[in-house]
């Protein structure tokens, strides 16, 4: 039984240390070879307890994932910003035309402003940008924004669904504001279309 | 705030704003009171969008501001409020179970939009619902005027801060914030409005069928221009009368665990009762009398005054002590303890996660433990009737989860 008797194998018996300190004693088994490396966890002793189920957890449940779609779709959702392209070696006509200047906004906070509901604007607005750049092709995409926009969902026609992505940005948005901001524009004489 | 809290916070920002809001909101956590160059320094976001995260903070009610000496204002974020977005499914789920579909969309609008004035609610709400009713049919302003009113008498509702009225003769230049007035007896005013309308369906241009949308889009120009008869005056989200339901929620449905049903709608009318009268924050409620009770009862529990007086005897005995007797006039004066009551509940929480995370012995140490207060190794392995070298070892387990620390002990 003991593997560590003498003359087994090629003097496997001796060993540079005190085997004694390690917690082997003489006589016992050494312990079995392992052949694989130790699990990464410990074993689950106890399973956790199951999520509260019935009608009011799934309810809830539901109501978590229709407000977590749902707040990205609304105005207070803020998407990182186009970064600036080199437009010297673009084509210009793919430049967008800047109608309005972004206003430099110099009171920081203003009083409380009814957020507008937007979606009607948004999407006439929407659509009459697709329908301008409809000759336009977007040469270079954003990897970040496809991944981002790819989840939404679109009402609108598909064969647009890639410029219209590019619709949805900051930068989109700060140019082509029309009051749609929730504190940004100073007075009310901004109601005027801009198209 | 604890690291985990600031990543949790973290998580629920760029979950519901997006990454820049997030950036600004857990800067601002992490860091306190904050003017607005400083955070557009320190997060190297441009100033636009700094500003653009504010807005939308405070518009939410996760950031306030201040107006320090020399015209600076400082933003502060309310971590705990951050936290509050977890709850949103189920404040809405409340406002479902008391005022059904309507209530549940104006409280899932106001904490959508953060603040809103009543005719913007009312008008988006009877939108939503005309929308899942039948062809023909369109849900009336009034109605959701009336169950606007109903939550905003129950306190689920109330008003924001308002800015104070500045007189005519201004002593030198307007402050760069306003200071926001809370007028306590304002707070659940409702001014008058005449609603009146019905809700609009929203159809996209391509279903032309009915040739409606085209008579809606000249009357939809035309309400745009008319002026808000409710400007300045917005509404939010009672978050404190939320979590005192749950309280009350919790307590009832403790009781009804423990006891009965009869008990448990004793408690509850006890509650309803004290609602009113009794500050979130107190110790127990004020005294109710049993023959006040016995009026305030639901219609259909039929129970005599003796059995009210029996139920009401057992609950004040109940070594839990929900219930306490105060005094003997009025056939009994009885209050619910409201701490005792969580107390108990958030040691029952407790012992039910240990139990659930290293099973029933280790779950009889904890209890001990938590009742002696401190005991040495000896008296657990006594007490619990567990063998030292198991009771070691559950301890041990215990330690390195954090449930137990070791104090030494001084002689």
């Amino acid at each position: 039984m003991a593997s560590r008797g003498g003359g087994r194998g090629c003097g496997r018996g001796q060993l540079t240390f005190n085997v004694e300190a390690v917690g082997i004693g003489k006589g016992d088994a050494l312990p079995p070879p392992t052949l694989q490396p130790s699990p990464l966890f410990p074993p689950l002793e106890f399973r956790p307890v199951p999520l509260p189920s019935g009608e009011e957890g799934e309810y809830v449940l539901a109501l978590k994932q229709e407000l977590r779609g749902a707040m990205r779709q609304l105005p207070y959702f803020i998407r990182p910003a186009v970064p600036k392209r080199d437009w010297r070696r673009l084509p210009r006509e793919l430049k967008i035309r800047v109608r309005k200047l972004q206003k430099e906004r110099t009171t920081i906070i203003l009083p409380k402003r009814p957020p507008k509901t937007t979606e009607d604007k948004e999407e006439t607005i929407q659509k009459l940008e697709t329908l301008e750049k409809k000759e336009e092709e977007v040469t270079s995409e954003e990897d970040e924004e496809k991944e981002e926009e790819e989840e939404k969902e679109e009402e609108e026609e598909e064969e647009y669904d890639e410029e219209e992505h590019e619709e949805e940005t900051d930068y989109i948005m700060s140019y082509f504001d029309n009051g749609e901001d929730f504190g940004g524009d100073s007075d009310d004489n901004m109601d005027e279309a801009i198209y | 705030m604890t690291q985990a809290e600031i990543k949790l916070c973290s998580l629920l920002l760029q979950e519901h704003f997006g990454e820049i809001v997030e950036k600004i909101g857990v800067h601002l956590i992490r860091t306190g009171s904050q003017p607005l160059r400083v955070i557009a320094h320190d997060t190297g976001t441009s100033l636009d969008q700094v500003k653009k995260a504010l807005c939308v903070l405070i518009q939410h009610n996760l950031v306030t501001y201040q107006v320090h000496k020399r015209g600076v204002v400082e933003y502060e974020a309310q971590c705990n409020r951050v936290l509050r977005m977890l709850r949103y499914p189920r404040y809405i789920y409340t406002a479902k179970t008391l005022y059904s579909d309507t209530g549940e969309l104006i409280v899932e609008e106001l904490l959508l939009n953060g603040k809103m004035t009543m005719s913007a609610v009312v008008k988006k709400v009877a939108d939503r619902l005309t929308e899942t009713m039948e062809d023909g049919k369109t849900m009336d302003y009034a109605e959701v005027s009336n169950t606007f009113v109903r939550l905003v008498d129950t306190h689920f509702v109330q008003r924001c801060p308002l800015v104070p009225a500045t007189e005519n003769s201004d002593t030198g230049p307007p402050p760069p914030a306003p200071t926001l007035v809370v007028s306590e007896k304002d707070m659940y005013l409702v001014p008058k409005l005449s609603l009146i309308g019905k809700g609009k369906r929203r159809r996209s241009s391509d279903e032309d069928a009915t040739g409606e949308p085209k008579a809606k889009r000249p009357k939809q120009t035309t309400d745009n221009k008319e002026p808000i008869p409710d400007d300045g005056i917005y509404w939010q989200a009672n978050l404190d009368r939320f979590h005192q339901h749950f309280r009350d929620q919790a307590i009832v449905s403790a009781v009804a665990n423990r006891m009965d049903q009869t008990s448990s709608e004793i408690v509850r009318t006890m509650l309803r009762m004290s609602e009113v009268t009794t500050p979130s924050g107190a110790p127990f409620t004020q005294p109710l009398s049993s023959n006040e009770i016995f009026r305030s009862l639901p219609v259909g529990y039929n129970i005599s005054k003796q059995v009210l007086d029996q139920y009401l005897t057992l609950l004040a005995d109940d070594p839990l002590e929900f219930v306490g007797k105060s005094g003997d006039s009025g056939g009994g004066m009885y209050v619910i303890n409201l701490h005792k009551a969580l107390g108990s509940l958030a040691t029952a929480t407790l012992e039910s996660v240990v139990q659930e995370r290293f099973g029933s012995r280790c779950a009889r140490i904890f209890r001990l433990v938590l009742q002696k207060k401190h005991l040495e190794q000896k008296q657990v392995e006594d007490f619990a009737m567990i063998p030292a070298k198991e009771a070691k070892d559950m301890l041990y387990k215990m330690l390195s989860e954090n449930f137990i620390s070791l104090q030494v002990g001084c002689l």
